[in-house]
């Protein structure tokens, strides 16, 4: 039994100007101890994907539907006390901007001890140990004294550090982390994610890792979903993405990472903008940015099929077999070099 | 520390000094006359009104006016504390122009009044600025939002004067559930009013106190409404829902703890400024605070009086800055003072 079994899951959000649908028949498992990357540009609904899991949408203004199994039992059925009680224990959650996650009116320590006592009958002393330990595991210098500082005396850096380990400390099953590197620099970046898949051997945590950065999915992901306008348009483990990609929208996101070796006065881009989701496209919701379009594309919306002869691979576009084997291996060829 | 006090002291003496220089000018710009008031008006003969300016140094620049005022403050004297010396500032505001009654007593007879109004109206305005600014944010748009901004609408828009005078129709003679002015001692029986005591002071206070926190409460309703719902929205709230904290601690701990840091800023201020006199709700029900003292003292052109509660709102106001800026620096660490 996968930890996490996410089946056609909907979340649309009642605005004044009409029903926004962010997610639209999300489906995807994650297994125990595995990392999967959530994929995809702002605004397609990989992050209300996560906070629906954990039920921190707006409650008042949502509409969801569609199953979340954890450990067998539906996350999205659940009261919000059961739900209260698998929060920040079997699953945690780290966030996208370290400089606002913590409330600057309390020590770091009173934070991390507030995720234990909420969980674990233990006394005070031995939470602020726990925090203590925690910090040192996340590589937090003086870690003793350090419980009793503001969010405010910590870098960038240091403050995701201690998210991750408010977010680790009750020793959860999966950890949702929600674009955890993108508002560091990049050498923090680097220096996070090695923390994190260190952590994941040592605490055997699953992870999802949402992200808009291909890269960040390669050096951390075994599986990766593809999102693009609420929908999953490809599903594979991370080594099928990158040598046998089957849809435009990833071949996009491969051919726009940077490279070194070549000498661009651009950065190669996918033309076109994401399209609304009040009002999305007929059809593939690709269709209107896609170079290879056809008329099927307009109008029928291409289902998640298996790529045959690969296990495990999904993918959701009318292209033929030939083509889309033929275009893969032509954009592979000028940049899996520098994915490595 | 120690560097912040004496800077915030040295700030607060250059601050008293230019609004009591202020008040000063604004009275000699006015066309006013006290000794001719002082003299019978219309009828005062030339002897009375040389004497009056000779005696109380009316016919002398501004300036050395302004320093003999400023002398009576600091001027040093000893009082004794028992057997023990105690060497400090005379604090003389001086005399009345017309009454010559000392205006060190007259501050100080009127200030508790305007000291019960305002903070018993302090009270009373948190309470309802509290209540009905966090569940209106809690359930935005629902009827008690509703009601609730209807509420900060008519308590904004409505006079003091005119709501006193309604509350005292209604409340007070119709329905002869509260005095409809006047003054209880607190302490002291009052001959006058034939009334004293905690009871019939808080009694006589029950419709200045509403009076005067309607306008109070609305604004901090908006305010305290605006405020949670701001910080409802923040990512720490978000991280500590998803630490799986239930509401009750997010909204205690987390919302409320960072929303209510301005208000305490405002509240301060607020109160500050009050304590120079709540000048229109004093005049409803003829409270004789520091706001009826003021007025009375203006119309006469009765300098000292009028000196005298600046003197005593400038302070006021300084200390409560003083005491916000101190206690914010112990709720909200990241402006804590090394």
């Amino acid at each position: 039994m996968p930890l996490l079994e996410v089946s056609d899951l909907r979340t649309h959000f009642r605005t004044d100007d009409g029903i926004v649908k962010a997610v639209d028949g999300v489906s995807f498992t994650v297994d125990k101890g595995q990392t999967l990357g959530i994929v995809g540009e702002s605004g397609c609904g990989k992050s209300v994907t996560c906070l629906t899991i954990m039920g921190l949408n707006p409650k008042r203004s949502s509409i969801i539907s569609g199953e979340a199994l954890f450990k067998g039992s539906d996350l999205l059925s659940m009261s919000p006390r059961q739900l209260r009680e698998i929060r920040g224990d079997d699953i945690a959650m780290i966030f996208q901007d370290p400089m606002t996650s913590l409330n600057p009116v309390h020590t770091i320590g009173r934070q991390l001890i507030e995720a234990v006592l909420l969980h674990r009958d233990v006394t005070k002393k031995q939470a602020r140990a726990r925090a203590v330990e925690l910090l040192k595991a996340v590589g937090i210098p003086r870690a003793e004294r350090r419980v009793y500082d503001y969010p405010h005396q910590f870098s960038g850096g240091m403050r995701q550090r201690v998210m991750i380990a408010m977010a680790l400390i009750n020793d959860p099953d999966l950890l949702i982390a929600d674009e955890p590197t993108t508002a560091l620099d990049v050498t923090t970046q680097a220096q996070i994610l090695r923390l994190m898949k260190q952590l994941q051997r040592e605490f055997g945590s699953a992870i999802i890792m949402i992200t808009h950065d291909l890269g960040v999915v390669a050096e951390t992901a075994d599986d990766v979903v593809v999102m693009y306008a609420a929908k999953v348009v490809e599903r594979a483990n991370v080594d099928e993405i990158f040598t046998r990609p089957r849809m435009p929208y990833t071949w996009g996101l491969i051919g726009s990472l940077p490279r070194l070796d070549a000498d661009v006065d651009r950065l190669v881009q996918i033309g076109g903008q994401p399209p609304s989701l009040l009002n999305p496209p007929r059809g593939c919701r690709f269709h209107t940015r896609c170079p290879y379009v056809m008329n099927v594309c307009r109008t029928e919306e291409p289902r998640l099929l298996p790529v045959p002869g690969a296990d495990g691979h999904l993918q959701a576009c009318h292209l033929d077999e030939e083509t889309k084997q033929r275009e893969a291996e032509k954009l592979l060829a000028s940049t899996l070099a520098e994915v490595g | 520390m120690l560097q912040f006090l004496i800077r915030r002291v040295l700030w607060a003496a250059l601050l008293f000094v230019s609004v009591t220089v202020v008040t000063y000018v604004i009275f000699f710009l006015a066309p006013a006359n006290p000794e001719r008031q002082i003299c019978g008006g219309e009828r005062a003969t030339t002897a009375c009104l040389d004497e009056v300016s000779d005696k109380l140094a009316l016919d002398r620049p501004i300036y050395i006016q302004y320093s003999k005022f400023l002398w009576r403050l600091v001027e040093p004297t000893v009082s004794y504390a028992g057997p023990v010396p105690v060497p400090h500032p005379k604090f003389d505001l001086g005399q009345s122009f017309i009454t010559q009654q000392s205006v060190n007593t007259i501050v100080k007879n009127a200030a508790p009044v305007t000291a019960a109004l305002v903070f018993g109206g302090a009270i009373l305005w948190l309470l309802i600025g509290l209540s009905a600014g966090i569940f209106s944010a809690l359930r935005p748009r629902s009827l008690l939002d509703r009601v609730s901004m209807t509420f900060v609408l008519i308590g904004i828009s409505a006079h003091p004067v005119w709501l006193g005078l309604i509350f005292s129709y209604f409340f007070g003679f119709k329905l002869g559930i509260a005095p409809i002015t006047g003054y209880c001692d607190f302490f002291n029986p009052n001959e006058a009013f034939g009334c004293g005591g905690p009871l019939d002071w808080a009694h006589h206070m029950i419709l200045p106190w509403f009076t005067f926190a309607i306008l109070g409460s609305a604004l901090y309703v908006r305010m305290i409404r605006a405020n949670v719902m701001d910080t409802m929205n923040e990512d720490y709230v978000r991280t500590a829902r998803a630490k799986g904290a239930p509401e009750t601690q997010v909204m205690r701990s987390h919302i409320l703890r960072n929303a209510l840091l301005p208000v305490v800023t405002m509240l301060g201020m607020d109160i500050g400024l009050s304590l120079g006199g709540a000048v229109f709700t004093e005049a409803v029900y003829s409270l004789p605070g520091l706001g009826g003292v003021a007025v009375q003292a203006v119309n006469q052109y009765d300098l000292p009086i009028v000196q005298g509660v600046v003197v005593f709102s400038t302070v006021a106001i300084i200390v409560f800055n003083l005491i916000v800026d101190i206690l914010y620096g112990w709720i909200d660490p990241r402006i804590r003072l090394e």
